[in-house]
């Protein structure tokens, strides 16, 4: 058996989301160094704020500042933060009851240990210096000797609100296909084309995925099929895709390498695309160091019949 | 539900349970490498082929895998072939049976297969859970399930409900018991080991693993034909928390206790119980929520703290509690799945055997 395939495999994506008018305003505050809270309709005053009552479902819009002191309701000590946390040195996790709110916020604490954090201690913002309108424009919270930070007035009405935010996302993993599509990757770096026969229906998959999904079973038996193969469908593309270096109009087509149950689909070449038909026979053109063909091109066969393939379609 | 609130609807059982080797790391395996036996095992208790199956539900996450629709390259476990009748939910699949089982009572089927499974390995599942958080205001932050685990860990502490040797004790007593457990990760004696995100130690947090359980579902006399014993689902209901955690009572889960009150679980008492707890602190909350005292055999299967393999862990409590009404170990189990931070999901099954 090959050896399984792995590989590193990166997902980053910039999230970018659209504000309600009370996440604006909060976010839009953050940015001002004001924090806003948003009234429930039996007074209770919920931070960080949102557009719904999480308990009656009605819709909340009645915003008011709190204070940038707080309370710590319960905490988590982190000896090792992880990328992308607030802060990299050791710190505590803390849900924070700002001083008028009835709700706690979650964010970090700057303390140099755990025996300096306790449930009940007096906290305030420490903001960013640079700020966006974004949770992080509070960089922590710092232990505060003293009792509620004074307001500053606002009403919530700023001009040039913050309407969206950017949320930047970055997952690591290291993947791996399995056995079945590493046996089909390592056969390619060679050239060759194996798919897995179906011990029930005899089917051969292209690629392998160590399943018939017809059958429901398991996939085994090894089969090299092509290299030449038959068009069984295909289409003519007339729209440039954004970085793909080939010039329209181009084919592309679904190809039954010969021995194959399915059709691999593939990009047509030497051959005008409006010659391009059915049943046309296709071989492989390999470029240097290419991991699959870049294309297939024409045989000079007789086409094959359409009974030949039309299971394949 | 219960089905007493709702006369005249079929009587639905669990009829078999399957479930792989739970295991840190699977990379030789595709999912449905990994998935396939287990599909297997479950049809072949029940001598049902996939073509017999009247429904077929599964459970697991995009984000563990790191590939849109990453579910429906493992439906070629199931033979997904038309006109099969398929649908998917993206958590666990203690959710997809849930589906199942109205499926059923609409009387469109009257067999389901439900599988789930989950493969952590190829990512850091810490980071990857991130992101299923409020993406506002907390996923920016990165708080990871560990931290957010222990923010409730803490809670229970300062509220004197626990203190840092009563959490070992779970987990301590989830992987001895797990010793009679095969499919386990980690079983007998663990270290507690050094703070993970202090109070909760390595040994209050559950495996990270890889693992894939399937079900069958079947209705009235079909499941008599199909099971010596059906595992009747005499109600099943899920809830869920408020999403900010800072609204919520930590040391409560609300959601569960109206779930099992809304699945009949407090009409009579069970004998057994399976409890989906991650994390050694939510196996307190959840025996609060549930009323369970020390007449009830819990987590008998040594629990998520010695396997939780992600999107699946949730679907073998239903699983396990099953078998052990099939195998006459009980008569009237409950099973309760949870997903999401801090027990933000809840969901709880009553299970009973006929009478002996
Ligand atoms: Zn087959």
């Amino acid at each position: 058996m090959p050896e399984v395939l792995k590989a590193p495999l990166v997902i980053e994506f910039p999230f970018t989301r659209s504000l309600g008018p009370v996440q604006s305003a909060f976010l839009t505050g953050l940015r001002e160094r004001v924090v806003l809270g948003v009234k429930t309709t039996d007074d209770r005053t919920l931070v960080p704020p949102v557009e719904y009552d999480p308990v009656t479902a009605e819709e909340l819009h009645d915003l008011v500042e709190v204070a940038a002191t707080g309370t710590v309701t319960t905490w988590a000590w982190n000896h090792a933060p992880r990328r992308g946390q607030p802060l990299a040195t050791p710190f505590a996790w803390v849900l924070v009851r700002l001083d008028g709110a009835d709700t706690a916020l979650l964010h970090a604490l700057d303390a140099p240990g755990p025996g300096a954090v306790h449930t009940g201690m007096r906290v305030r913002i420490r903001w960013a210096e640079e700020r966006t309108g974004a949770i992080t424009d509070i960089a922590c919270f710092e232990p505060h000797d003293g009792g509620p930070a004074e307001l500053t007035g606002t009403t919530g009405e700023f001009t040039d609100p913050v309407t969206g935010i950017v949320a930047p996302a970055r997952l690591d993993y290291t993947y791996s296909p399995g056995r079945a599509q590493s046996a089909y990757i390592e056969a390619l770096a060679t050239r060759r084309t194996v798919g897995e026969r179906c011990p029930s229906c005899r089917k051969v998959y292209v690629p392998p995925r160590g399943a018939c999904p017809t059958c429901g079973v398991p996939t085994a038996e090894q089969v090299e099929v092509g290299p030449r193969g038959t068009v069984t469908t295909f289409c003519i593309v007339n729209i440039k895709a954004k970085n793909l270096d080939i010039e329209v109009p181009y084919v592309y087509a679904h190809i039954a390498l010969d021995g194959a149950g399915l059709a691999l689909h593939g990009r047509i070449s030497g051959i005008p695309y409006d010659q391009v038909r059915m049943g046309l026979r296709v071989e492989p053109v390999w470029t240097d160091d290419a991991r699959y063909p870049d294309h297939y091109r024409p045989t000079g066969e007789p086409d094959a019949d359409y009974d030949a393939y039309k299971e394949l379609l | 539900m219960t089905r007493e609130e709702t006369p005249g609807v079929r009587d639905i059982a669990v009829v078999a349970f399957a479930q792989t080797d739970v295991l840190r790391t699977t990379d030789e395996l595709s999912e449905v490498e990994m998935l396939m036996p287990v599909l297997h095992s479950v049809l072949d208790r029940t001598g049902l082929k996939t073509a017999d199956i009247g429904f077929t539900c599964s459970g697991s996450c995009d984000y563990l895998a790191g590939r849109a629709f990453s579910f429906t390259l493992a439906l070629d476990g199931v033979g997904a072939w038309p006109p099969i009748s398929e649908s998917h939910v993206e958590t666990d699949g203690a959710w997809a049976l849930y589906e199942a089982w109205t499926k059923l009572l609409t009387g469109d089927a009257d067999t389901a297969l439900v599988y789930s499974y989950g493969k952590s390995s190829p990512g850091s599942l810490r980071d990857v859970l991130t992101r299923q958080l409020d993406p506002y205001y907390v996923a920016p932050l990165w708080p990871d399930s560990v931290a957010l685990a222990a923010l409730q860990a803490q809670a229970l502490i300062d509220a004197g409900e626990a203190d840092e040797s009563a959490l070992a004790s779970i987990g301590t007593r989830s992987r001895r018991v797990a010793t009679l457990n095969s499919h386990a990760q980690l079983r007998g004696t663990v270290a507690q080991g050094d703070y993970a995100v202090r109070p909760l130690r390595t040994g209050d947090c559950p495996p990270v693993g890889d693992g894939a359980a399937a079900v069958i579902l079947a209705a009235g006399e079909r499941a008599r034909e199909l099971c010596s014993r059906p595992a009747w689902i005499r109600g099943i209901d899920h809830r869920v928390e408020a999403h900010s955690l800072g609204v919520r009572d930590l040391t409560d889960s609300p959601s569960t206790r109206l779930a099992a009150e809304r699945a009949g679980a407090f009409e009579r008492p069970v004998d057994t119980a399976e409890l989906h707890a991650p994390f050694s602190a939510q196996e307190i909350v959840l025996r609060k929520a549930l009323r369970l005292d020390d007449s009830v055999r819990v987590n008998l299967s040594g629990g998520a703290l010695a396997a939780n393999p992600m999107m699946a862990a949730g679907l073998i409590r239903i699983g396990e509690a099953a078998a052990r009404i099939h195998r006459g170990e009980s008569d009237r189990a409950l099973a309760h799945a949870t997903s999401g931070p801090c027990l933000q999901q809840n969901l709880v099954a009553v299970l009973e055997g006929d009478a002996r």
